[in-house]
């Protein structure tokens, strides 16, 4: 209610100011309070702005927690013009609620089925589209390019290539990889990429969707393959009580040499007191040839809420977002990957790795827990901490998770 | 109230109704504020949260501000009872209310140790009161520091019992150890005790201070009469100082009880119920389904919080019928 307040406030104190200048209002809301991400977003507006001198802009940042709680309430009690949301899952409890308006239009007159192809299904439901994407990132593993030099190793390219270089890292006292499992969502990335490159995109989505079980052999051998991974390559101790910042310090201190990770991390390890120099990305290697190559890649985007009130300005905004020029410099400042096909994007070499990534994908996963159900991801991502602590107890956590599945979808 | 008034000799007129009923109405005038915010704050959600958990709910209302929750009756408790996770909750909670009340022994030992007069003696008193006075999330913040495997306390020990310095592939200093430090706190046997020791730590100086308060009514000729008749040590204490402590104990089994039940801030602070849920109780679990990142089930969640507040029903009533026989009694 405050953040209502001080839109009302902030609205009349602009139109007292202004007058009759400006004819139309457009309130915006953003979730991210992060200085580059901020700042992306407010070098957009004042772009629109310049264009559209006769809309009245008016923003509403909140940071990432606050805005997923709001959202709950604004959508209904006092809607803005456009607010940030996520695709796939996560949108679809507002959806099926009727509290976002679908946007088929913008991406028709627009061209955005071309240029934002890879994204489209993951923007729809039900047969409609309801949003417009503006950033994403890749994940893989990032890697100690020194280690990786002091012990001979090449980039594995597949997983047995993997399971190789993380044998002759273990001879050398270096721990393959490291990780933080506290907040349970890092050890889904994992999960995400062994079952992608096991299976493919189509199973990971029939699994989010619900379509097929846990105990399934397919989804079985994505188990398998992790236990391997845990028991030939093996994680960092006491990964349970880590957040994955945390998990940065046996990283950056040389105890451990790969990350499964998104590409958010970077900065974290330049904190750390690591160099260009000493870190690099790779794909997470193949495990079967015959599977096509999908990738973990969530994005961020706009909505309409069903009651915001100035919808043609609206729309003309998230025409704006996805152009190729804004979606070019909003990402370089936030230091992610543009959606739209035709941007440009910055020299940064872990975005230059994760654009060409990206663009060979011929699938692009949101991550589990935005795929999955609130209450599927949650009980899954439990299970997977489990198991990563002892795979042993595998038939029991597929179990449970099937029985949890029956009960949510 | 009729006795209170007195033949009327004067002719001075009658009293009015407002006036004449003043003793009987005055206390309920000065009730109302706070019978209004207990009831919109309290009892109305409590009424609201037991209707909530028939339905099935997202917690969202859509575009009229229609609620979308849908009436499932009972369906949510059926739930709950092949809900293995409410099961650790509920594990959990009896291991909470059992060990928590250990603070009542050891906050008596306490303020037994410090009921003495030692120059300093209240400097003392205030430092073991110190925990009690610090946010219960700063305790959990310290504890999980303390627990922690890697720069922790327990971690610091360890390596120096069992671990070698080494340098690693790059040349920086790296431990290895014989075995791994025990991980208190991500272990599913071992976390719901270690935070259980974290929230003694405050529980203890509470009942503590409650204590030494009570100490000071302790009749000291009572204690005078017990010596002469030969009584020291335990049978001087249990035969004559606990009963003559009876309303502390009462008050401090009180506390102690509600928070164990209340326990949630250590658990959010700690281990957010991980690892994998074994270490949540029915606050925290009820947090989880309803309004957490990954909850949206309302309805779930209010029947969590329906069965928890049943069992603090239970408490509380047999509290208020202690309570209300004592003041029978003490008439």
């Amino acid at each position: 209610m405050f953040l209502n307040l001080k839109t009302a406030v902030a609205a009349i104190a602009l139109s007292a100011v202004a007058g009759t200048v400006f004819a139309r209002d457009l309130v915006i809301n953003f979730d991210d309070l992060n200085p580059g991400p901020k700042k992306g977003f407010e070098d957009a507006v004042e772009m629109f702005k310049a264009e559209n001198p006769d809309i009245n802009v008016i923003v509403n940042i909140n940071d990432r927690e606050a805005h997923k709680t709001a959202i709950r309430n604004f959508l209904t009690a006092d809607a803005p013009d456009v607010t940030s949301w996520y695709p796939g899952n996560r949108m679809a409890p507002f959806v099926d609620a009727g509290l976002f308006q679908p946007v088929d239009d913008v991406w028709e007159e627009n061209g955005f089925s071309e240029d934002l192809s890879a994204i489209k299904a993951t923007m729809s439901r039900d047969g409609k589209i309801w949003g417009v994407p503006y950033s994403y990132y890749q994940w893989g593993i990032y890697y100690r390019k020194d280690i990786f030099g002091l012990l001979e190793l090449e980039e594995p390219q597949t997983w047995d290539e993997l399971l190789a270089a993380c044998g002759k890292m273990k001879e050398n006292g270096v721990t393959p990889f490291t990780i933080g499992t506290k907040f349970l969502w890092t050890a889904a990335g994992v999960f995400d990429y062994i079952n992608l490159r096991t299976n493919g995109y189509d199973v990971h989505n029939a699994l989010t969707a619900g379509e097929i079980k846990y105990t399934d052999p397919r989804i079985v051998a994505t188990f398998d393959n992790w236990e391997q991974l845990i028991n030939e390559c093996g994680f960092v101790d006491n990964h349970a009580s880590m957040s994955w910042q945390d998990a940065i310090a046996p990283f950056a201190n040389g105890d451990a040499a790969m990350y499964v990770m998104g590409n958010f991390s970077v900065d974290g390890y330049k904190n750390a007191g690591l160099t260009e120099d000493q870190i690099d990305f790779m794909p997470f290697p193949t495990i079967d040839a015959n599977v096509p190559p999908a990738e973990e890649a969530p994005a961020d985007a706009f909505f309409i809420p069903t009651n915001a009130k100035n919808v043609e300005d609206a729309k003309k905004f998230l025409a704006f977002v996805a152009r190729p020029d804004v979606q070019t410099e909003w990402n370089k400042t936030m230091g992610q990957l543009p959606i739209n096909s035709k941007a440009g994007i910055s020299d940064d070499k872990f975005i230059q790795e994760g654009f060409a990534l990206l663009n060979g994908a011929t699938g692009l996963a949101q991550f589990y827990d935005r795929d999955a159900p609130a209450a599927m991801a949650k009980a899954g991502m439990e299970g997977f901490q489990e198991f990563m602590l002892d795979p042993s107890k595998k038939d029991a956590i597929l179990k449970r998770l099937d029985e949890v599945q029956a009960e949510v979808y | 109230m009729t006795h209170a008034v007195l033949p009327d000799t004067n002719s001075r007129p009658e009293p009015g109704w407002l006036k004449r009923n003043k003793l009987a109405i005055a206390p309920w005038i000065f009730l109302i504020p706070a019978l209004i915010f207990f009831s919109i704050y309290v009892v109305i959600p409590i009424f609201e949260s037991l209707w909530l958990s028939l339905y099935k709910w997202n917690g969202l209302y859509d575009v009229d501000g229609n609620s979308t929750a849908v009436w499932v009756g009972f369906e949510n408790y059926a739930k709950l009872w092949y809900d293995p996770n409410f099961w650790t909750s509920l594990r959990n909670n009896i291991a909470w209310l059992i060990l928590y009340m250990l603070a009542v022994p050891l906050g008596l030992f306490i303020a037994l140790f410090l009921n003495q007069t030692v120059t300093g003696m209240r400097f003392y008193k205030s430092m073991f009161f110190f925990p009690f006075v610090i946010s219960q999330v700063v305790v959990g913040l310290i504890f999980g520091w303390f627990y922690n495997p890697d720069f922790g306390v327990v971690g610091t020990l360890w390596k120096a019992v069992f671990c070698e310095e080494t340098t690693n592939i790059l040349g920086n200093t790296t431990f290895v150890c014989s075995r791994p430090a025990p991980d208190i706190l991500s272990s599913p046997e071992w976390a719901t005790y270690g935070i259980i020791a974290a929230g003694l730590w405050p529980q203890i100086a509470y009942c503590m201070i409650l204590y030494l308060t009570g100490l000071n009514n302790v009749a000291a000729d009572q204690i005078e009469a017990a010596r002469l008749d030969g009584a020291k040590g335990w049978k001087m204490l249990w035969y004559v100082v606990v009963p003559q402590l009876k309303p502390a104990t009462f008050i401090a089994v009180v506390v102690t009880v509600i928070g164990a039940l209340r326990s949630f801030d250590m658990i959010a602070i700690m281990t957010q119920g991980g690892p994998f849920g074994s270490t949540n109780v029915l606050s925290h679990y009820m947090f989880e389904v309803a309004i957490s990142e990954y909850g949206e089930r309302y309805g779930y969640g209010s029947s969590v919080a329906t069965v928890l507040f049943g069992i603090m029903l239970f408490f509380i009533s047999y509290f208020l019928w202690r309570m209300y026989q004592d003041e029978k009694g003490g008439r």
